[in-house]
């Protein structure tokens, strides 16, 4: 792979002082552990009329996982993004809060084991952040973590299907779902993969009517990766992950190359694979028919199905919400924990806490963006780009399904729901923004690879007052709106013919 | 202003760097702004379904019948109780089950199940139980002492307790004197229309369908599968042919209308009687000729059938209707708050001998024992007739009051003068005539005994009735007024007579009541 050179990174003096935000990022962190801590308070308090004996324990320990990730930031990602770990830590409390709720509502006890996963998720948290040094080293290992992951994928297609769905490696009492990983390893893919090709992907082709269609030549990796997705749907029945990849992909192809014909090459694709499955594969029809029709088995006399009950319980929930505790969510039965988490959060937290929480679902993504927007190197840029918009599907396919907007896809919601391939997964997806914000905001950002600019070019030293959209936080926007003018071109320098 | 920062301006630089060949493309920065943009456009739809489904459509989702939430809110804490002479004859139990964590339980539910009903997590709810719901679940507004607040926090506010107007010895004494017949008894105060007995028989223990599982459909199955209809509240809701009972309605109608001009004047009645318009006769059942041209004081007490039956067509179908509708009948939603069925009396008869069959208690008309109580009543109560009751107050779980329930009167059918003149034949019914099973040593009661035919030609085992009052002295009000009727299939039918079988059951609630 051409991008395997990495300079080392040569420090340009900063220019003015960047503030770390570690006390920012600190107080934030600390913040969301209160409020984690105050909703597991809440729920003891609303089921048995007191606050439950372990509060202090549980909030410790939270504390204590949080303030080690902060301490890891503080030594090796000095300048990272303040808000990505406090959210991190809101969200996995928070859904900490509610599997101990639901554990209480249904005489079971998988809070202690997501606690558990949560310890293992923000260790390798810490690890990324203390070992991975130069989030760049990942562009080397693309081909290698894109078939590792595909490998991973495969098993389960040879393994019994469990709970309707061919995605899960049963090792004893361990199961692991490789599709979760797989995400963030075919995330990086495709962003080194598009760092690379993004040149021949977006100038050739030829134009069709008004779309600028890719050369056929070209459409090669877009085909493996629909094949790839559409393997994932038909042999393991897994729309969400089949959704998410596709989705992934096209959406980073149109960040890379600028060119809407990849968006309705990948649409028509999706189309493709989609329809007939849903169609006739028996278990995505009947999620297929279950959103059309969410009331069904209802007027069939066979009561309400996990969806009906799942509108119940938003619906329940009204504006304010029931509270902690109070709400009768517990009704959808199976996978409330994991599948169906987000509908207790909507009957017990209603539309505003509900409304809160997709909030700081857009904090990360936001910050993410900022990331790639401030980044210099493409596979950076599209990495953060990337991760972020892997995180938003994720949260769009799963609540999506919950509300019955779109057919329900058996995915988790990031952080909140039980499960530990999820969480371990979103922990190194947020460790990865984290450590290339980082490189973003440091002063002294390093050069380009130097496959995408001349070697010898020195980057300007200072941000110009107009133009470079490098400046960090520089936000200030003064022709926002004509989005069309499709010459405008980026900061990368154009190697000269 | 967008999130994903701004788009460039253009430095001439820059712009000279755009005119290189292969930089025609849009920028990394732009797409990924647009790509950001999706990413929170995705977010807004699932705030604006989110509103949909929490807000806009809750209601919907809240009202479906396969929500189970009101269900369980309903039973997530014990039901107010009802409440009989001061002590409650409900309670709740917990079931253990953590969906529906309280059902309904009976301190003594054959004895008042013609009065509470029932209230099952399977079944529903029925009689007082039911009309009386929102107050014993807690979800009326009224039990709120700070509605706004409550509904704010969601709180649930405990049930209410509903007072009875019955009288727990007059109760037990009309089950008592049923015993294992089939019938009912409906005790009513006639000077405030409180309902003082309700009684049904068979009866059966509404606690064992109150909960949920196999044990209750199991029972359930048998109270509904049982061919007398324990479940039938046989006071308020099943009407029978009132027969001889009626005649005091007639009675009143023609004194009222002056058609006789008093109950010991003779009258110009044929015996035989044979209406105008129709060949058959109507006889009387007592031997002899004392019928002919009797006065209505001897027809009552010895209840001739052809005195009343021409006494009715006398008086004439439009002021019969009046008399009957004035005492009651044709009501078709009374409620005591309880519903009670409607009792019948034909308007529109256009042939006489309808008419005069009508008059005694036949033919269509037809009367619940509730409706029979309260002709006994208007009568001891000098003429007037109070809406009958069955709730007194309703309180709130602390004990204060939401809702009281004070007498109203429906309706005057008589003057005071023309119900003493029936009081005084109706007392000569006990003292001299049929109704002597029915006589309570020191005490002043008044009564009518009843044998209804029914049945495709009357072949069917004739029903008993008897409807009295009774006063502590002959000037004093009358505390109780009785209806009893007795439908027993398996009586040898020459043994049913309202005398015989309902008589001694009035009685014993008339004394219950006398004796306080």
């Amino acid at each position: 792979m051409a991008a395997a050179t990495i300079p080392a990174p040569a420090p340009v003096p900063a220019p003015g002082r960047v503030r770390s935000r570690r006390a920012t990022e600190l107080m934030l962190t600390l913040f969301a552990v209160v409020i984690a801590v105050y909703g597991y308070a809440d729920v003891g308090s609303a089921i048995d009329g007191k606050v439950p004996a372990d509060t202090v324990g549980y909030g410790v320990g939270l504390g204590v996982l949080a303030l080690l990730a902060h301490a890891a930031v503080r030594l090796r990602a000095k300048y990272a993004d303040p808000l990505l770990l406090p959210c991190a830590v809101l969200l996995n409390g928070l859904g900490l809060v509610v599997i101990y709720r639901l554990d209480r509502a249904t005489a079971t006890s998988s809070a202690p084991s997501q606690l558990m996963w949560s310890t293992i998720g923000v260790a390798l948290f810490i690890a990324v952040v203390l070992f991975l040094r130069d989030y760049r080293v990942l562009q080397r290992y693309a081909y290698v973590l894109a078939f590792g992951s595909i490998l991973l994928m495969i098993v389960p297609i040879f393994l019994p299907a469990v709970y309707g769905a061919k995605i899960w490696i049963k090792i004893g009492p361990l199961s692991f779902q490789p599709g979760e990983i797989a995400k963030i390893a075919l995330a990086i893919f495709f962003a080194a993969y598009l760092a690379v090709g993004r040149d021949v992907l977006a100038l050739t082709g030829r134009k069709i009517w008004k779309l600028e269609l890719p050369r056929g030549r070209d459409l090669g990796p877009i085909v493996v990766i629909w094949l790839l997705s559409t393997a994932v749907l038909f042999l393991e029945q897994d729309l969400g992950t089949c959704l998410i990849f596709f989705g992934l992909f096209v959406v980073m192809l149109y960040v890379a190359t600028g060119r809407i014909g990849w968006i309705a090459v990948g649409l028509v694709m999706v189309g493709v694979a989609v329809v007939p499955v849903a169609l006739w594969e028996p278990h995505v029809h009947s999620r297929f028919v279950d959103w059309l029709y969410p009331m069904a088995s209802i007027e069939a006399g066979q009561g309400a199905n996990q969806l009906a009950q799942s509108l119940f319980a938003f619906a329940a929930g009204g504006m304010l919400g029931t509270g902690l505790g109070q709400g009768h969510s517990y009704l959808i039965g199976f996978a409330v924990k994991s599948d169906w988490i987000l509908s207790t959060f909507g009957e017990e937290l209603g539309l505003v806490g509900l409304a809160a929480l997709l909030l700081v679902y857009a904090v990360v993504v936001v910050r993410g963006y900022r990331t790639g927007r401030v980044l210099r190197d493409p596979f950076g840029r599209l990495l953060s780009i990337g991760l972020a918009t892997l995180l938003a599907l994720q949260v769009f396919v799963v609540a999506g399904g919950v509300t019955d907007l779109i057919p329900l896809t058996g995915m988790t919601m990031p952080f909140l729901a039980q499960g530990g391939s999820s969480l371990l997964t979103n922990w190194i997806l947020v460790a990865l923004l984290l450590k290339m914000s980082d490189a973003a905001r440091r002063p002294g950002l390093p050069a380009e690879p130097g496959v995408l600019a001349p070697p010898s070019a020195p980057r300007p030293t200072a941000p110009a007052p107009q133009g470079d959209d490098g400046g960090a936080g520089g936000d200030d926007d003064s022709d926002e709106g004509d989005e069309d003018d499709g010459d405008e071109h980026g900061t990368r320098a154009v190697p000269e013919p | 202003m967008s999130p994903f920062g701004r788009k460039n301006r253009r430095s001439g630089q820059q712009q000279a760097a755009a005119a290189q060949p292969g930089a025609v493309r849009l920028s990394l920065s732009r797409t990924a702004r647009r790509a950001g943009m999706f990413c929170l456009l995705l977010i807004l739809a699932l705030l604006v379904n989110l509103t949909r489904v929490q807000v806009v459509q809750a209601k919907k989702y809240n009202d479906h019948a396969a929500n189970q939430r009101a269900t369980i809110a309903r039973y997530s804490q014990p039901r107010g109780d009802i409440i009989v002479a001061g002590k409650p004859v409900t309670g709740s139990k917990t079931t253990g089950n953590s969906l529906y964590r309280y059902r309904r339980s009976y301190t003594d539910g054959p004895l008042y199940a013609a009065v509470t009903g029932f209230s099952s997590q399977t079944y529903g709810n029925t009689l007082l139980e039911g009309v009386e719901d929102d107050y014993l679940s807690g979800s009326a507004s009224s039990l709120s002492t700070r509605p706004l607040l409550d509904a704010i926090s969601r709180s649930q506010v405990p049930g209410g307790d509903v007072y009875t107007t019955i009288d727990a010895k007059a109760q037990q004494a009309a089950l008592n004197g049923l015993g294992s017949k089939r019938g009912a008894v409906a005790a009513v105060e006639p000077s405030t229309g409180r309902i003082l007995a309700l009684a049904s028989t068979p009866s059966y223990d509404p606690d064992g369908i109150t909960g949920t599982g196999s044990a209750v459909t199991q029972q359930w199955s048998t109270l509904a599968a049982d061919p007398a209809q324990p479940m039938l509240n046989r006071a308020l809701r099943q009407t029978y042919p009132p027969g001889s009972t009626f005649k005091v309605v007639t009675m009143s109608a023609g004194l009222a209308n002056n058609v006789v001009s008093g109950v010991d004047v003779a009258t110009d009645s044929p015996n035989p009687y044979t209406a105008k318009d129709t060949s058959t006769a109507i006889t009387n059942e007592s031997a002899g000729d004392a019928c002919l041209n009797a006065t209505l004081e001897y027809a009552l007490q010895v209840s001739c059938n052809t005195v009343f039956a021409k006494l009715g067509v006398d008086v004439g179908e439009a002021n019969m209707v009046r008399m009957a509708q004035a005492y009651g009948f044709n009501q078709s939603s009374q409620t005591v708050p309880v519903g009670v069925v409607r009792s019948n009396f034909d308007t529109g008869l256009t042939g006489q001998a309808y008419l005069a069959l009508s008059s005694i208690g036949q033919y269509d008309t037809a009367a619940t024992p509730l409706q029979m109580a309260e002709v006994a009543a208007v009568v001891a109560d000098n003429g007037t007739l109070m809406k009958p009751m069955l709730v007194s107050r309703i309180t709130r779980d602390d004990g204060t009051t939401v809702q009281t329930f004070g007498p109203q009167t429906f309706s005057q059918p008589i003057s005071s003068t023309v119900a003493a003149e029936i009081q005084q034949a109706m007392v000569k019914v006990v003292t001299d005539g049929t109704g002597g099973n029915a006589a309570i040593p020191g005490a002043v009661v008044g009564g009518k005994t009843g044998t209804a035919q029914h049945g495709i030609g009357n072949t069917g085992t004739p029903y008993a009735w008897f409807i009295s009052y009774a006063k502590p002295s002959a000037s004093a009000p009358s505390p109780v007024a009785v209806a009893v009727v007795i439908e027993d299939g398996n009586a040898n039918r020459a043994d049913v007579s309202g005398g015989g079988l309902a008589a001694p059951i009035a009685k014993a609630v008339m004394q219950a009541v006398l004796n306080g």
